[in-house]
């Protein structure tokens, strides 16, 4: 199912001709209306008429998640604040949020790109979407949600929790496309077992899972419990939440929606641009939206892309499976998280530099996050009940700063790893490779 | 008349207990009385030794997590009802016993409890005035 075969199906000189011609009109525009690009471009001695070919972008100054927080919260609009009539705003990053303004074109948009993305899983009108993505701001809910609705799918708009629950609706409503965390897809097939229920017997034919980095062994685990094709979706907040790229039935890659965001494949450290199928960090470009526009976005996931046109018709190049990030950020449960913020937290709590490590592990296919706290002069008194209250406290601060419930343990000191001095931060235990 | 008490933090790891007793006996110093609060995750040693300042710093060296906390010590008479008597004085007058543990004196004394209380001197007053022993440090290093 190709939901836009003009734009999905277009050949490479006719794509990048229409890119181009975007690209130019979304240059203008930040370079017009935004401070923040003006300054950059200046100071990168670069100015929009220098783009005469897509290659003259590589010119342009990358525009960072620092610099997005720096224009919180309406700052890096790039329409006029009356024609913004949906906010997005990311959880956790560093300080302030991420907030993402979208215009009712850019709605439209997010449905085209989505309906597109469920397409590519074979989504028709007959399907019955189980969208268990939560529903607020995290854009996965609604993204998927306006996608649904514009090919006329029976949406269920479950978002997450209740799972034994979501099983009973799924049963009854004969739910066919389910719409989750890969995690939380394990996690159904672990309750429906529970229940009794063969997840195999499960109405569900097909997942389009993201918003978590996973792996094939996992594709193939969730696959074969759960009897359904498993595929992976691709986006981010900054860009326009859930419909970036995503993967079509040949599972070789997510097809990126290149007449809308335009990618670039670069070195993390130099930021020079690879070569097609060479791994590095992604970088976009808006192309049509219009709340938010940015120039050269650095998403900080790791990947490579491939331009070949894929054996399913579509000719937009695809992006390999997220291998990581090129920096220290955790993605848990859809929530995106540095361990610097818990460190800020922990900060106040102990008065002094905290020796801590974060511990992800994935229980029943959910991802568990333990912050395992070294105890010292600041952080030790003669009761339980106050060494309770410190790991309930620092939950507490946590869960309300960063919408995260984790647990905590106070450990001895010196029992956490240190290798040359610096103290390896995360142990990541969740089997991804 | 407070005695300082050696409390540690233990995560509930197998072996633990034996190092601190090995640091501890190294340095010749006497464990008077012990005991251990624990919950599942981990767990607080308290301690009444001859020298707690020595042991403080031996255990504080070998990177444990180590504070010194003010107790009261009441000899009691071994006898039944003889640790009723002081609870008695304590719940007369609203005074909250945050823990404490009883440990075996030499012949010829009562019984020793080790109680951990808000206000101490409020309490060892009290309870001098009812005639109950309170040992000092002095005295529990002798012992």
């Amino acid at each position: 199912m190709i939901w836009n075969k003009e734009y999905e199906c277009m050949d490479r000189k006719s794509l990048e001709d229409l890119q181009l011609k975007r690209l130019k009109e979304v240059a203008h525009r930040v370079f017009e209306r935004l401070p923040f690009y003006k300054r950059k471009f200046g100071e990168s001695h670069v100015h929009p008429d220098d783009i005469k070919s897509l290659e003259d972008l590589r010119k342009f100054p990358f525009t960072r998640k620092s610099g997005l927080r720096e224009g919180y919260p309406f700052g890096l609009f790039t329409a006029p604040l009356e024609k913004i009539v949906e906010f997005h705003i990311s959880s956790g990053t560093t300080g302030k949020p991420v907030v993402n303004g979208y215009t009712r074109k850019d709605i439209q948009i997010w449905a085209e790109v989505m309906a597109r993305a469920l397409s590519c899983a074979g989504t028709t009108s007959r399907d019955v979407v189980h969208n268990a993505y939560g529903y607020g701001l995290f854009t996965g809910g609604l993204g998927t949600h306006y996608g649904a609705q514009l090919i006329g799918a029976k949406t269920i708009p479950i978002s997450g929790g209740q799972t034994k629950r979501q099983i009973t609706i799924m049963q009854d409503f004969k739910s066919t496309v389910l719409t989750c965390t890969p995690s939380y897809a394990l996690h159904i097939a672990e309750a429906a077992e529970e229940m009794g229920i063969n997840p195999r017997d499960l109405p569900l034919r097909v997942g389009i899972l993201g918003a978590e980095t996973w792996s094939e062994s996992m594709r193939q685990e969730i696959e074969s419990r759960l009897g359904i094709e498993a595929l992976d979706i691709y986006g981010l907040t900054e860009i326009i939440g859930p419909g970036v790229a995503q993967e079509c039935e040949a599972k070789e890659g997510m097809h990126l929606f290149e007449d809308h965001f335009l990618p670039e494949i670069i070195d993390p450290k130099t930021g020079k641009v690879l070569e097609e199928g060479e791994e590095g960090e992604l970088v976009l470009t808006t192309l049509t939206r219009e709340g938010i526009s940015l120039v050269r976005y650095r998403t900080g996931d790791i990947t490579h892309i491939n331009y070949q046109p894929c054996e399913c018709g579509r000719t937009l190049a695809r992006i390999g499976k997220i291998k990581g990030r090129a920096d220290d950020m955790l993605i848990i449960r859809g929530v995106n998280l540095f361990p610097s913020q818990i460190e800020n937290i922990l900060i106040q709590i102990d008065e002094a530099e905290p020796h801590y490590q974060l511990i992800l592990e994935r229980r029943k296919g959910l991802d568990e996050l333990t912050v395992e706290l070294e105890t010292s002069p600041h952080i030790f008194f003669d009761e339980v009940r106050r060494l309770e209250e410190i790991e309930a406290k620092i939950k507490r601060e946590i869960e309300d700063v960063l919408g995260l419930r984790i647990g905590v343990k106070l450990v001895e000191p010196r029992t956490i790893q240190r290798s040359m001095g610096k103290a390896k931060r995360v142990i990541d235990k969740r089997k991804l490779k | 008349m407070a005695v300082r008490q050696i409390s540690v933090f233990l995560e509930n790891k197998i072996g633990r207990l034996a190092e601190i007793t090995q640091i501890l006996g190294n340095k010749e110093i006497n464990i008077r009385a012990l005991a251990i609060a624990d919950t599942t995750e981990f767990g607080i040693l308290r301690m009444i030794v001859d020298r707690p300042q020595k042991a403080y710093e031996a255990l504080e060296e070998r990177g444990f997590t180590v504070s010194q906390t003010e107790v009261v010590v009441v000899e009691v008479e071994d006898k039944p009802g003889g640790l009723a008597q002081v609870m008695a004085i304590l719940g007369k007058e609203d005074i909250n016993v945050e823990y404490l543990y009883a440990f075996v004196a030499p012949r010829g004394r009562g019984a020793l409890v080790v109680l951990k209380i808000e206000e101490k001197k409020a309490t060892v007053d009290l309870l001098q005035e009812k005639k109950v022993k309170i040992l000092s440090a002095e005295e529990i290093s002798r012992l």
